[in-house]
C-alpha cells in the first residue's frame, strides 16, 4: 500500500459524512496564510573551546560523540534549517538532548549561534547589534519557559506587563494591556496575587499572558506544559489551541511529548543529535517516516485520527455502475451478478456517487428506478476520513465503504476488512 | 621585640600614606567626626521615653508583641543601669560604620557577582579583612586619624564590611538562571536586569548581609573603645582595668541587649518576602471566573 500525501482541505465534510465525535475539539486552525514569517538557515550551535575545528569534522561527515571525543566540542544543533509560516504552530520535537531547547534559544539568541541565519521578517537576527536585538526581543519575539520563570517578587499583574515595562511603556497604558492578557487567559481576578500563590497551571497561564501582552510577532515556547500534571497539560493545550482560533499567531513550540505535537502542531520538525531529520505535518510523518527514529516515536501513540481513507481505499474497478438514477433496476442485475462482486457503486455520468446496490436489492425492486435498489446507511465519506470515522461507518452497514472527493465523485472504497485490520494494528501498538 | 621586613612594609606603607595625604585624612577625619557627631547628639536629644515609645512600636510592627515586651525590659534595663547615654553613643557609631559598609559593600558586591576575575581578587581580599584580629585596626586608623571617634568608625567599617560584599554576590550569584534568561528574552539592558530581577531577588541574602555586617560592626565598637570610641565599650574597659566585675558584666550585659535588638530587627527586613506574602492572601479574590479550572 503506498500512502497517498494528497489530502482534501481539513473542514470540508461531505454532507451525510459523518463527523467523530472529538475532532471538533481536536480541530485546529490550518487555514495558514503561507508567508515564511521565521526562516532558519544552516543555524548551528557548537559549545566548547575550538568551534571552527569542530565544523571541519562536521564537514567530513563526523558524528557527535567522535567530535566530542577528538575536540571536546559539543555539537548541540547542527545545521538546521526551516521555515515557518505565519499564524502556523511549529512543533519541534526531540528526545532530552538532542538540541531543541538550544535551537529555540538561538532563535532570539540567548545563546549566541556559531553560525548561521535567523531571518524574522526579513532580517538576520544572527549578526545583530545588541540594541536591534534589544528591540527585537521586546516587540517580536516573546517566549514562555518550562519552568514559568516568574518573577516571585511581583505581582501577576506586574509580572505580565513586564515586557512592556522593560520596554518603557506608562503604567497606566501597560496596566490598561496586561489586564487584558490576563483575562485572555481566564486569570481576570489574580491580578494582586504573587506567583507563589498560584498553581502550577496558573502560573504557565501568567507566563503566557506575559509573553501575548507584548504581541510579539513570533511566540517561543520552551517546553512550556511538560512541567504541569498530564490533566492541566491537556488543558492547557485546548487554551492554546483556543486562544489561537481567536487571533492566529505564528508559534514555535518546543515539546518531547508526541501526543502534544500533534496535537497541537500544525507541523512538527523532529530533532535528533541536533540535526532536523524530518520536518511535516503529522499525518506525513506517520505515514512516512524518514526512518526508524521518527517511526518510533509514534510507536505508542493512538495515531488513527492520522490514517485517512485516501491511503486506505482501492478504486473500484468491477461492480461500478455507471448510469441515470432513474434508470430501472432490472437493466443492471446481471451485469452485478457478471462481476462477481457482493455490491454495485452507483455513479452518475459526472462520476457523482449516488449510492450502493446488491444483486439482492436490484432483484427485489425489479422495473423501479435504480435509486429505490439503494442500500440504507452506505453513506460516502471524504478522503481525509480517519480510521474513526470509517470504523463507525463500517459499524452501521456490512459493505465496503465508498469514499468520495470534493467534488462528489467516487475516489474509491475501502473494505471493511482494511479497516479492521487496521484497528487491530493500532491496538497491538 | 622588633618586626621583620613585612612587619617593615606594612609600617612604611601606613607612614607613607599620613606623610604624603596627612591634609586628606585630617579633612575627611573631621568631615567623618562631624557626621558622627551630629547622629550622636541627634539621638542623645530624643529624650528616652520617646525613644522607648518608638523602638517598642517598631519592634511591635516587624515581629509581634513578645518581642515587642522584650525591647521595652531590655531598654528599662539598660536604663536602670545608668548606661543609657553610653547606649546612645555606641548606636550611633554602628549605624555609621554600617552606614558606610553598605555604601561600600554593596557596590563591591555587585561588581564582584559580575566580574569573576574582581571576585577572585576581593575574596582574597575580605578573607585577609575578616581574619587579621580587630585590634590590628585600630594601629594605622590611630596613626593615620588620631584618637576618638573617626578611627573607631574606619576600623569598624574595614571589620565589618566583609559579610556584606560576600552576601551581596552570593544572593546576585543564585537568582535562578531562568528567570535571568525570561529578562533577557524580554529585552532587558544589563542595568533593568541588575535592578529589576538580580537585586530584588538576592534581597533576602543581602539583607542577611547587613544583618551579619550591623553585628560585626556592634563587637568591633565595644573594642575600638581602647582608641578612644566611647560608648558601652569604654565602660567594659573600665571594668578590665579595675577589675571590677560589677561595672564589667553590666557594661556587657548593655552589649548584649542591644545586639539582641539590633539583630532581631534587621533579620525581620530579610523575612520580609514571607511577611507580605501572608497579607497579600487575606485579600485573596473568590475565583469568579468560570474559566479558571487549574
Amino acid at each position: 500500500m503506498t500512502p497517498n500525501l494528497t489530502f482534501a482541505p481539513e473542514g470540508v465534510l461531505h454532507p451525510g459524512a459523518l463527523q467523530a465525535e472529538d475532532v471538533s475539539a481536536m480541530a485546529k486552525p490550518i487555514a495558514v496564510s503561507g508567508t515564511d514569517i521565521l526562516k532558519v538557515r544552516n543555524l548551528s550551535k557548537i559549545f566548547g573551546p575550538k568551534p571552527e575545528r569542530a565544523v571541519e569534522l562536521i564537514k567530513q561527515g563526523l558524528g557527535r560523540n567522535e567530535i566530542f571525543e577528538q575536540t571536546g566540542n559539543m555539537v548541540a544543533v547542527n545545521d538546521v534549517s526551516l521555515s515557518v509560516k505565519a499564524g502556523e504552530i511549529f512543533v519541534v520535537m526531540g528526545l532530552s538532548g538532542s538540541g531543541k531547547s538550544t535551537l529555540v534559544r538561538l532563535l532570539n539568541r540567548l545563546i549566541e549561534p556559531t553560525s548561521g541565519q535567523v531571518i524574522l521578517e526579513d532580517r538576520d537576527i544572527a549578526p545583530m547589534s545588541t540594541l536591534e536585538l534589544r528591540e527585537v526581543r521586546r516587540k517580536k519575539m516573546a517566549m514562555v519557559f518550562q519552568s514559568f520563570a516568574l518573577l516571585p517578587n511581583r505581582t501577576v499583574l506586574d509580572n505580565i506587563a513586564y515586557g512592556l515595562e522593560v520596554a518603557g511603556l506608562k503604567k497606566a497604558d501597560r496596566y490598561a494591556v496586561a489586564r487584558s492578557a490576563l483575562t485572555r487567559v481566564g486569570l481576570g481576578s489574580y491580578e494582586k496575587l504573587l506567583p507563589g500563590e498560584l498553581s502550577g497551571g496558573m502560573q504557565q497561564r501568567v507566563g503566557l499572558a506575559r509573553a501575548l501582552a507584548v504581541n510579539p510577532s513570533v511566540l517561543l515556547m520552551d517546553e512550556a506544559f511538560s512541567a504541569l500534571d498530564p490533566l492541566i497539560r491537556f488543558e492547557m493545550q485546548n487554551e492554546l489551541l483556543r486562544l489561537q482560533k481567536e487571533e492566529q499567531r505564528t508559534i514555535v513550540f518546543i515539546s518531547h511529548d508526541i501526543e502534544e505535537a500533534i496535537k497541537i502542531g500544525g507541523r512538527i520538525g523532529i530533532m535528533k543529535d541536533g540535526c532536523l531529520i524530518q520536518v511535516g505535518t503529522p499525518a506525513e510523518l506517520i505515514q512516512s517516516p524518514a526512518d526508524a527514529y521518527v517511526r518510533d516515536f509514534f510507536r505508542n501513540v493512538d495515531v488513527s485520527r492520522f490514517l485517512k481513507a485516501s491511503s486506505l481505499m482501492t478504486t473500484v474497478e468491477r461492480g461500478l455502475i455507471s448510469c441515470d438514477i432513474g434508470a430501472p433496476c432490472e437493466r443492471y442485475l446481471n451485469q452485478l451478478i457478471d462481476s462477481g462482486v457482493e455490491c454495485g457503486y452507483v455513479c452518475d455520468e459526472a462520476g457523482r456517487y449516488q449510492g450502493c446496490v446488491t444483486p439482492a436489492s436490484l432483484h427485489k425492486s425489479g422495473t423501479h428506478p435504480i435509486r429505490e435498489a439503494f442500500v440504507r446507511d452506505v453513506n460516502a465519506v471524504p478522503l481525509d476520513a480517519d480510521l474513526h470515522q470509517l470504523a463507525t461507518i463500517a459499524l452501521s452497514q456490512e459493505h465496503d465503504v465508498p469514499v468520495t472527493d470534493t467534488m462528489g465523485k467516487l475516489a474509491g472504497v475501502v473494505s471493511c476488512r482494511t479497516i479492521l485490520k487496521q484497528v487491530m494494528e493500532r491496538r497491538a501498538a | 621585640m622588633n618586626s621583620s621586613v613585612i612587619g617593615k612594609f606594612a609600617e612604611n606603607a601606613v607612614n607613607f600614606l599620613f606623610q604624603h595625604f596627612r591634609g586628606g585624612f585630617d579633612a575627611f577625619s573631621a568631615a567623618l567626626g562631624a557626621v558622627v557627631k551630629l547622629l550622636e547628639d541627634g539621638l542623645a536629644a530624643v529624650p528616652f521615653v520617646a525613644m522607648l515609645v518608638i523602638l517598642v512600636a517598631f519592634a511591635l510592627w516587624r515581629r509581634g508583641v513578645v518581642f515587642a515586651v522584650f525591647v521595652g525590659a531590655a531598654l528599662m534595663v539598660i536604663h536602670y543601669m545608668g548606661l543609657w547615654a553610653q547606649t546612645v553613643s555606641t548606636l550611633a557609631l554602628v549605624i555609621a560604620a554600617t552606614f558606610f559598609s553598605l555604601v561600600i559593600g554593596v557596590p563591591l558586591g555587585i561588581w564582584g557577582a559580575r566580574n569573576k576575575r574582581v571576585e577572585v581578587i576581593l575574596r582574597s581580599l575580605l578573607d585577609f579583612m575578616q581574619t587579621m584580629p580587630a585590634f590590628v585596626y585600630l594601629i594605622p586608623a590611630v596613626i593615620l586619624f588620631g584618637l576618638g571617634r573617626v578611627p573607631a568608625v574606619i576600623a569598624t567599617i574595614v571589620f565589618s564590611m566583609p559579610p556584606v560584599v560576600r552576601l551581596t554576590t552570593l544572593g546576585i550569584r543564585q537568582v535562578r538562571e531562568e528567570l535571568l534568561e525570561a529578562g533577557r528574552s524580554f529585552g532587558n539592558t544589563d542595568s533593568q536586569l541588575l535592578w529589576k530581577i538580580q537585586l530584588p531577588n538576592a534581597l533576602p541574602s543581602i539583607m542577611a548581609g547587613v544583618n551579619q555586617t550591623i553585628m560585626m560592626a556592634l563587637s568591633m565598637v565595644v573594642v575600638a573603645s581602647m582608641i578612644g570610641a566611647g560608648g558601652l565599650g569604654e565602660y567594659v574597659l573600665s571594668g578590665i582595668q579595675r577589675l571590677d566585675i560589677g561595672i564589667g558584666f553590666e557594661g556587657g550585659l548593655g552589649v548584649v541587649l542591644l545586639a539582641i535588638v539590633l539583630d532581631r530587627l534587621t533579620e525581620s527586613f530579610g523575612l520580609k518576602a514571607k511577611k507580605s506574602k501572608r497579607t497579600v492572601r487575606t485579600v485573596k479574590p473568590a475565583a469568579t471566573s468560570t474559566a479558571v479550572r487549574t
